[in-house]
């Protein structure tokens, strides 16, 4: 099957200091893909370079779909298809949930007002935020902002979506909500990229997780492989570090 | 004379006023256009400043540092009196609307750029990352929030521009003080000065009240 996303030999330097060394992934359709590792791995670096919110040193590559992520006109038409759901959720704050969930759909797919709005009715239920739809985003919790902020991405109907640590914001009672919404997404077939320290989530639900440190991608495999017999002492002391707390 | 014969003469005001109300009128039409093409060309400035490559950014930049510096009265009378020599005539009124545009334009870049500059990244990154190009960004995204921000700032700057219109009097503008000094002239007596004072209270006062309360409710929404 022909890889999505696909990331050829990325290296990022802040001065001197290597953020990103010599990454390659490839993620294939409907795959769900988790990124673990310490803080500092450089793993939301990686997921940020896909729609290029990140720049990242030549000649490291990467392709969206058969096109390749660079700066230029066809840039935004590259992001447009790469949903994207942020630790910090983003919501515009000015708009209403419905709003904030047509925008791009009216603006960069030119749909009428009418479509988009439909659209948006249907994903904001499937997240279970419909009664909330004429709400601004500072009268929801951080949970709900978060499920607007993934109805959003999925308004673009993208190639694949991209999650950088979606529940690291959220209070602990908040955290199950969203993972359940992204469990659902997942078996529906959505490729997803999911940057997360939420271990037994990556295990239920990710099809082949990786784990990165220092820069570097330092192994991946099915989550059964990765957590129980993982090959690499970095992956080792990391699994034993926060699996034992 | 008394105080009140001098100051405030009932009969010098009723013979002055129809004087001081064409004055205003004046006043206000300066006062008008120039704060609505001072925030038009404020916002090309500040996007100029922000967002354009190497020479524009710098144009803008010394654009807004030099008429931030030179003194209004100066520029209106370099606009009135000295681009003639070089056979630019500009009316009284035009004259006095460019100094007064070109000065508000430079103070409602900065507080444009600060406007946009206060926007936290998350919200241009959210909307790169659905695909909005940089008109949709700014228009849609940015700009609605970064006006709410600066409303305060801009609506002060718009009362020293209406401020700011009395100094148009120099180049023979018929404004209000102009009016009111030939009136005062006219009359040999200082109560349409004093009147036109109170006009200009009258006008502005509200609008600085305005500022302060525009102050207290936008900040408590953040």
């Amino acid at each position: 099957m022909a890889a999505i996303v696909s990331i050829r030999s990325l290296s990022k330097h802040f001065g001197s200091f290597a953020a990103l060394s010599e990454v390659s992934l490839d993620v294939e359709a409907g795959e769900v893909v988790c990124i673990v590792g310490p803080s500092g791995a450089g793993k939301s670096t990686l997921i940020r370079c896909i729609n290029r919110l990140e720049e990242y040193d030549p000649p490291g590559q990467i392709v969206v779909d058969g096109n390749e992520v660079r700066r230029g006109k066809h840039l935004s038409a590259i992001r447009a298809d790469v949903g994207m759901v942020f630790q910090s959720f983003n919501l515009f704050p000015h708009m209403t949930v419905i709003d904030n969930v047509t925008l791009a759909p009216r603006r960069v797919r030119r749909m009428s007002e009418k479509a988009a709005g439909d659209r948006a009715t249907r994903l904001l239920e499937r997240v279970g935020m419909l009664s909330h739809s004429h709400k601004y985003p500072s009268q929801l919790s951080g949970g709900q902002q978060q499920r607007v902020a993934i109805a959003r991405a999925l308004a673009m109907e993208p190639r694949v979506l991209l999650f950088d640590e979606p529940t690291s914001a959220l209070d602990p009672e908040m955290v199950g909500e969203v993972l359940d919404v992204m469990q659902a997404l997942a078996g529906s077939g959505v490729t997803m990229i999911i940057v997360t320290h939420e271990m037994e989530f990556a295990r239920k639900v990710a099809d082949r997780v990786v784990f990165m440190d220092g820069g570097r991608l330092i192994e991946e495999g099915t989550p059964g492989a990765l957590f129980d017999t993982p090959r690499e002492p970095r992956t080792r002391a990391f699994l034993n570090a926060v699996l034992t707390r | 004379m008394s105080f009140v014969d001098t100051f405030f003469n009932w009969d010098v005001l009723v013979r002055a006023l129809p004087l001081l109300l064409s004055g205003l009128k004046v006043t206000a039409q300066l006062g008008a256009v120039s704060i609505v093409a001072g925030l038009l060309l404020g916002l090309v400035v500040a996007l100029t400043r922000l967002y354009t490559p190497g020479p524009l950014r710098l144009v803008a930049k010394v654009y807004i540092d030099v008429f931030r510096s030179i003194p209004l009265l100066v520029l209106l009378i370099v606009v009135y009196y000295a681009l003639p020599f070089v056979g630019i005539r500009l009316s009284p009124f035009l004259s006095a609307v460019c100094a007064l545009t070109a000065v508000s334009g430079a103070y409602t870049a900065e507080i444009f750029r600060a406007g946009i500059e206060a926007i936290p990244k998350g919200q241009f990154e959210a909307s790169y990352a659905l695909g909005l190009k940089f008109r949709h960004t700014m228009a849609d995204v940015v700009l609605p929030q970064a006006i709410r921000i600066v409303i305060p700032p801009l609506t002060n700057n718009s009362i020293n521009v209406i401020k700011d219109t009395a100094l148009a009097s120099v180049v023979a503008m018929p404004d209000l003080l102009k009016q009111a000094t030939q009136a005062q002239a006219l009359e040999a007596n200082p109560t349409p000065l004093i009147v036109a004072a109170l006009i200009y209270l009258v006008m502005l006062w509200p609008l600085v009240l305005l500022v302060g309360r525009l102050e207290l409710r936008l900040g408590e929404g953040r």
